[in-house]
C-alpha cells in the first residue's frame, strides 16, 4: 500500500472513467469521445440511468442541505468525481458560508479538475485516494486541516461504494470511516441495488466493468448493514427520489426505477 | 396609436412556469429545489411577455433568458425545444392574454431567434471551456504523472549508477539489458562488453552443482529471489567472489518480464575466510593438515564409508627426537620436521592417503582404502624407509629413525577416538620393543589384558580399604610322617566384578604400585592371628604358618617391628611363624636386607627361600644366610612326573639340591606336588615335605581348622 501512495497513478486516457461518463449523463461536457460512446451505450440499454444520475445528485443536494441546517459544518465527500454544478460546498456554503469540505476522488483527471475548479476556495482541499483505503483519507483529510474530526464530520459516500466489490471487504472500510468520526458524526450513502430491478439494468451494470471499476449491486439490508450502529433518520434507507423530496409532487410515480438506495445515519452521542 | 394595453397574468406566468419546469425537470439536473426552478422559471416568463407587450419591443429579454437557461444548466436540446414551441404556442394566450399587436408574429420570431441564438452560444462556449477544463485537467494529471514517474526515475538512476553495490537488469532470454559503473568495474569489462554477454556465460562448469537450477526456477517465475556466494571471472582470468542476490521482477498479470542481480565482492572476505580455514586446518610448520583436519576427515570416512570397509591408521613417531632437539637445537629440529613431513608426504602420495602431523614429532597416516590385507603394514613400511634415508641440514648429516603403530579394522568397529587411542597404544608397543624403524600391529587381546591390567592398579588401593582381600591357606606335608606340618597362606582379591583372583594377577602390580607393603603386612597379621587361633586350640598340633615377604617389604626398615607386632598382638610363638624370600630378594644387594633377615631370624621366626633354583643364588652366601628351609621351585617337580630322559635329568637335579640343603643345615619343602609318584620319589631323595595338589589347594582358614580338629 504504501507504494501505490508513494508511485504517480497511471493516467490512461484511453479508457472510459467513471467521473467522466457520469459528468455527461449531468449534461457536463467534462468528458472525451471514449466517455460518451460509452454513456451512449449505457444509456441505449438502460433509458432510466441519466434520471438515476440526476436522482443521485438531488439526493446528495438535500442531504447535505439537510445536514447543513443541522449544524454539520464540514463534509468528507468520498468519491467526488467531477463537480459540474450543484456541488456539495456550492450547496452547504449557500447555507452556512463557513462550511469546509474536503473532496476525494481516485481519478487523477476528476482530481486535477477539482483543483482548477475549487482554486481560491480557502475551505475546499481536494485529495486523490482510494476509497478502499479509509486510513489514509482519514489520515489525509486531517492534513489538510479542514477537517476536525473532534468534531461531527458528515461523510458523504454519494454512488461511490458500489464500485468495491465484496472481495475489497466495503464492511471493513465503512467499519474504519465510521470509528474515525466523532459522536454526532453523519453518514450519506447512495448505492445502486438490484431490488425490484428491470433485467436491462442488470445487463448495464456488466458494461461498468468498462470502466476502471466495476459496480456490485447490493440489497438494501447490505446497504443498511453499512450504517453498522449508526441511527438512520427518517425515512431510512428507501429508494432515492422517497428520501425528504422536497415537494410530494417531485417524487416520481416509480421510485424504484432509479435502481439505488439513498440513506442518512447519524453516530449515537454517548449516554 | 395606442392599442390596447394587454396586462401581464402572474396566475397566467406561474402556470407557464409550472409547466416549463416540468417539461425540463426530468431533462437535466438543475441543483435547485422545483420550487426554485419554477421561481426562476417564473421571472423568466415574466421578461419573455413583457418584451412582447412593450410599445417598443426588444430582443434583449429574450437573449438574457437563453443565456440564463445554460448557466442554470438546463441545457438539454429537448429543453430549447419546448421553450421555443411554448414560447410561440402559448406564452400570449398564458400570460399575456388578449395581447394583439401587427407585429406579434414577428415579434416572437424574434424573441425565438434571440433565445435560440444566445442558448446556443452560451451552450458553446459553456461546453467549450468545459472541454478546455477537462482537458487541461487531464493534461495535468498526466503531466503530474509523468512528473512524477520522472523524479522517481531520477531517483533510480541516481542509485542504479551511484551504488557502490554493482547492479545488472536482464531480460529472460539472459540478454543483459542495463548494468551500472560498479559491476563493471568488478568483472573489468566496459558496459558495452557487458551489454553484449549473455547472463548464461557468467555460469561456469566450476559453479555449485543447483546455481543454473536456481536461476531457472527464477526466470520461469517459480521463485522471486535467490541469493548466494558465486564466483565470476573478471575479464583478466582472476576470480571474482561475490554476494549474489537475484530479483525477479515480474509483470502486473505476474508473468516474469526481468531480472535485476545485485552482487558485492567479497573477494577480499573469500580469501580471508580460505586462508583462516587453511590456517586452522593446516600444520604452519610443515603445511601438513594438522590434527583437526585429520580428525574431520577420519571421521568422514568412518561416517561415509560402507560398514565392511576397512580403515587403517599409522601412527608415526621418531625415534629420538628430544636428544636432536636438545643437542643441536630447535632450528634443526624444525628443519628435521619438515624433511620428515615432506618425504612421508611423497612416500604415501600415491596411494592416496593422508599424513598429517599430530604435534610434536608425531605424525599420523591416515590410509583410506585397506580392503587388502596388509595394505596398512606396507604403508607404514614405505614410511619407514623414506624417514630412514639420512637428512641433510646444514653440516648435520642425521641419521633419523621412527616407530610404528598401525591399526586397521572395519569401519563400524569403533569411533575416530577409539581409533587414535589404539594407535597410540599400538605405537607404544612397538617403542617398548626397542622402536628403531619398528612398527608394532594393534592386538586386541594385547590390549585388552592391559586394559584390565591397568583397571586393576587402579582398584588394588581401594580394595584393600574395602576388605576385598581373603587369605587362603595350602597343607605343607611331611613326607616321613605325612602329617601337615604348615600351611601357606596365600592371598585372594575377592573382586566385585571379576571374582576370586588368584596372586599372580595382581602381586605383580602391587608390587609396581608399592602397594605391596601394605597388602603384605595385612597378610601377615591376617595369618598370625588364624595361626594363633589354630595354636590355642590344638597347641599339640604345633602348626607353622608360612607367610611370603616381598623383596620390598624386606627392604622396608619397619619389618621387624611389624612382625614382632604381628606375633604379639596374635599370640603365636615366633617359632610357629614361616617367612618366605625370594631369591632375587635376597641375594640381590648385601648390606641391609641380610641385617632384617638376622634381626628377624634373631626373633626366634622360621625364614625360607621360595622358588629356590630360578634365580640367582650364591650358593657361598647362602651359607651365611640365617636361612631354615629352601623350596624348590615347581618346575623341578613337575619334571620328575614322566619317564622319559628328561625326567632323569630333573630327578638328579633335585637330588642334587636336597643334598645341597642338607649340607647347608636348611629343610626342603617341594613345591607343585601333584602325584603318588612324585610323593614316593620325593621321599626316596630324602626330601623332607611337600605341598601341591596332591596334599590339598589352598582353603579358607575353616577347612584347616577342621583338617586339625580331625587329626588331633
Amino acid at each position: 500500500m504504501e507504494q501505490s501512495r508513494a508511485l504517480p497513478t497511471e493516467v490512461d486516457l484511453s479508457r472510459p472513467s467513471a467521473a467522466r461518463v457520469y459528468d455527461y449523463f449531468l449534461g457536463g461536457a467534462h468528458n472525451f469521445e471514449i466517455d460518451r460512446q460509452l454513456a451512449e451505450q449505457i444509456a441505449a440499454m438502460t433509458p432510466n440511468l441519466a434520471d438515476t444520475m440526476r436522482a443521485g445528485r438531488s439526493f446528495l443536494r438535500r442531504a447535505v442541505a439537510e445536514l447543513t441546517r443541522l449544524g454539520v459544518d464540514q463534509y468528507l465527500d468520498i468519491g467526488s468525481g467531477i463537480p459540474t454544478v450543484g456541488n456539495v460546498h456550492e450547496v452547504a456554503q449557500g447555507i452556512n458560508p463557513e462550511a469546509r469540505i474536503v473532496y476525494v476522488d481516485i481519478d487523477p483527471v476528476a482530481v486535477a479538475h477539482s483543483r482548477s475548479i475549487l482554486e481560491g476556495n480557502t475551505r475546499t482541499a481536494v485529495i486523490q485516494a482510494d476509497v478502499r483505503d479509509p486510513e489514509h483519507i482519514v489520515a489525509e483529510a486531517r492534513e489538510t486541516g479542514l477537517i476536525d474530526f473532534a468534531k461531527p464530520v458528515g461523510v458523504l459516500l454519494a454512488g461511490v461504494v458500489h464500485f468495491v466489490p465484496d472481495d475489497d471487504d466495503p464492511d471493513r472500510l465503512m467499519a474504519v470511516l465510521r470509528d474515525a468520526v466523532a459522536p454526532g458524526s453523519y453518514l450519506v450513502i447512495s448505492h445502486s441495488t438490484y431490488e425490484d430491478q428491470p433485467q436491462e439494468m442488470l445487463d448495464a451494470q456488466k458494461l461498468s466493468a468498462r470502466t476502471a471499476t466495476e459496480i456490485t449491486l447490493r440489497s438494501k439490508a447490505q446497504v443498511t448493514g453499512f450504517f453498522g450502529e449508526f441511527e438512520l433518520l427518517e425515512p431510512g434507507v428507501v429508494h432515492m427520489p422517497l428520501w425528504r423530496p422536497d415537494s410530494p409532487d417531485d417524487v416520481d410515480d416509480h421510485p424504484e426505477r432509479f435502481g439505488a438506495f439513498g440513506g442518512v445515519g447519524r453516530k449515537p452521542v454517548a449516554g | 396609436m395606442a392599442l390596447s394595453a394587454a396586462e401581464i397574468s402572474t396566475s397566467g406566468a406561474q402556470r407557464y412556469a409550472a409547466r416549463w419546469t416540468r417539461a425540463i425537470a426530468r431533462r437535466a439536473f438543475v441543483p435547485m429545489s422545483s420550487d426554485e426552478v419554477e421561481t426562476l422559471l417564473t421571472r423568466h416568463v415574466v421578461r419573455l411577455a413583457e418584451a412582447l407587450r412593450a410599445d417598443e419591443f426588444s430582443a434583449e429579454p429574450a437573449r438574457e433568458v437563453g443565456r440564463a437557461l445554460v448557466d442554470a444548466n438546463l441545457t438539454d436540446p429537448g429543453t430549447l425545444n419546448w421553450s421555443l414551441r411554448a414560447l410561440a404556442d402559448h406564452l400570449v394566450d398564458d400570460v399575456v392574454p388578449g395581447l394583439d399587436r401587427p407585429d406579434l408574429a414577428a415579434r416572437i420570431s424574434e424573441s425565438q431567434a434571440a433565445l435560440a441564438e444566445t442558448f446556443a452560444t452560451a451552450l458553446r462556449d459553456r461546453t467549450f471551456a468545459q472541454q478546455e477544463r477537462i482537458s487541461r485537467s487531464a493534461w495535468e494529471a498526466r503531466n503530474e504523472a509523468e512528473q512524477a514517474l520522472r523524479d522517481s526515475e531520477a531517483r533510480f538512476r541516481a542509485v542504479f549508477s551511484g551504488a557502490a553495490i554493482g547492479i545488472g537488469i536482464a531480460d529472460l532470454s539472459g540478454h543483459i539489458i542495463d548494468v551500472n559503473q560498479s559491476f563493471t568495474a568488478m568483472l573489468g569489462y566496459t558496459r558495452d562488453e557487458m551489454l553484449a554477454i549473455n547472463v548464461a556465460d557468467l555460469f561456469y562448469a566450476e559453479d555449485d552443482p543447483g546455481m543454473w537450477q536456481l536461476y531457472k526456477e527464477l526466470i520461469e517465475g517459480r521463485r522471486d529471489r535467490v541469493r548466494l556466494e558465486k564466483r565470476y571471472f573478471r575479464k583478466d582470468g582472476s576470480e571474482l567472489w561475490t554476494d549474489l542476490a537475484v530479483s525477479l521482477i515480474r509483470h502486473d498479470d505476474g508473468r516474469p518480464r526481468f531480472t535485476v542481480a545485485m552482487v558485492q565482492d567479497i573477494t577480499e572476505r573469500y580469501a580471508l575466510q580460505q586462508r583462516l580455514r587453511f590456517q586452522a586446518l593446516h600444520d604452519p610448520l610443515t603445511g601438513l593438515p594438522n590434527r583437526t583436519l585429520f580428525f574431520e576427515r577420519l571421521e568422514a570416512v568412518l561416517r561415509d564409508a560402507a560398514p565392511d570397509r576397512r580403515v587403517g591408521v599409522c601412527f608415526l613417531d621418531l625415534d629420538g627426537f628430544k636428544a636432536i632437539n636438545d643437542t643441536l637445537g630447535h632450528d634443526v629440529g624444525d628443519k628435521l620436521l619438515i624433511v620428515v613431513a615432506r618425504r612421508l608426504a611423497e612416500a604415501v602420495a600415491d596411494t592416496g592417503s593422508m599424513v598429517a602431523r599430530m604435534g610434536g614429532d608425531e605424525f599420523v597416516i591416515l590410509v583410506a582404502d585397506v580392503d587388502e590385507d596388509g595394505t596398512a603394514v606396507e604403508v607404514a613400511e614405505s614410511a619407514l624407509r623414506a624417514v630412514a634415508d639420512p637428512v641433510y641440514i646444514g653440516a648435520h648429516q642425521l641419521a633419523v629413525s621412527a616407530s610404528v603403530g598401525i591399526v586397521d579394522r572395519l569401519v563400524s568397529e569403533g569411533t575416530a577416538t577409539d581409533l587414535m587411542k589404539a594407535a597410540d597404544t599400538t605405537l607404544y608397543w612397538a617403542k617398548a620393543e626397542g622402536g628403531r624403524g619398528r612398527w608394532a600391529r594393534y592386538d586386541p587381546d594385547r590390549a585388552a589384558r592391559e586394559a584390565t591390567s591397568t583397571a586393576l592398579a587402579t582398584a588394588l588401593p581401594s580394595a584393600l580399604g574395602r576388605d576385598e582381600f581373603v587369605v587362603e591357606y595350602q597343607p605343607i606335608v611331611s613326607f616321613g610322617t605325612g602329617e601337615v606340618r604348615a600351611v601357606e597362606a596365600l592371598v585372594r582379591w575377592q573382586h566385585p566384578t571379576l571374582g576370586l583372583l588368584a596372586p599372580d594377577q595382581f602381586i605383580g602390580l602391587a608390587e609396581e604400585t608399592g602397594l605391596i607393603v601394605r597388602l603384605g603386612q595385612w597378610v601377615l597379621e591376617r595369618a598370625c592371628v588364624e595361626a594363633g587361633k589354630w595354636h590355642t586350640e590344638f597347641p599339640q598340633a604345633r602348626m607353622t604358618v608360612s607367610v611370603n615377604l616381598s623383596a620390598r617389604q624386606v627392604s622396608d626398615p619397619e619389618i621387624v617391628d611389624q612382625v614382632a607386632g604381628a606375633l604379639e598382638a596374635s599370640g603365636l610363638p615366633p617359632d610357629l611363624l614361616q617367612l618366605e624370600l625370594t631369591e632375587s630378594a635376597v641375594m640381590a644387594t648385601g648390606g641391609e636386607p641380610v641385617r632384617a633377615l638376622r634381626k628377624l631370624a634373631n626373633t626366634g621366626v622360621r625364614l625360607a627361600i621360595d622358588d629356590f633354583g630360578t634365580g640367582y643364588s650364591n650358593l657361598a652366601y647362602l651359607r651365611q644366610l640365617p636361612i631354615h628351609t629352601l623350596k624348590l621351585a615347581g618346575p623341578f617337580v613337575d619334571g620328575m612326573r614322566s619317564h622319559d630322559p628328561a625326567a632323569v635329568v630333573a630327578e638328579r637335579i633335585v637330588d642334587a639340591l636336597v643334598r645341597l640343603a642338607h649340607a647347608l643345615g636348611l629343610s626342603v619343602t617341594a613345591e607343585s606336588v601333584e602325584t603318588p609318584e612324585q610323593v614316593e620319589r620325593l621321599t626316596a631323595l630324602g626330601c623332607d615335605s611337600g605341598q601341591g595338589r596332591h596334599f590339598g589347594t589352598p582353603a579358607a582358614p575353616s577347612a584347616i581348622t577342621e583338617l586339625l580338629r580331625a587329626t588331633g
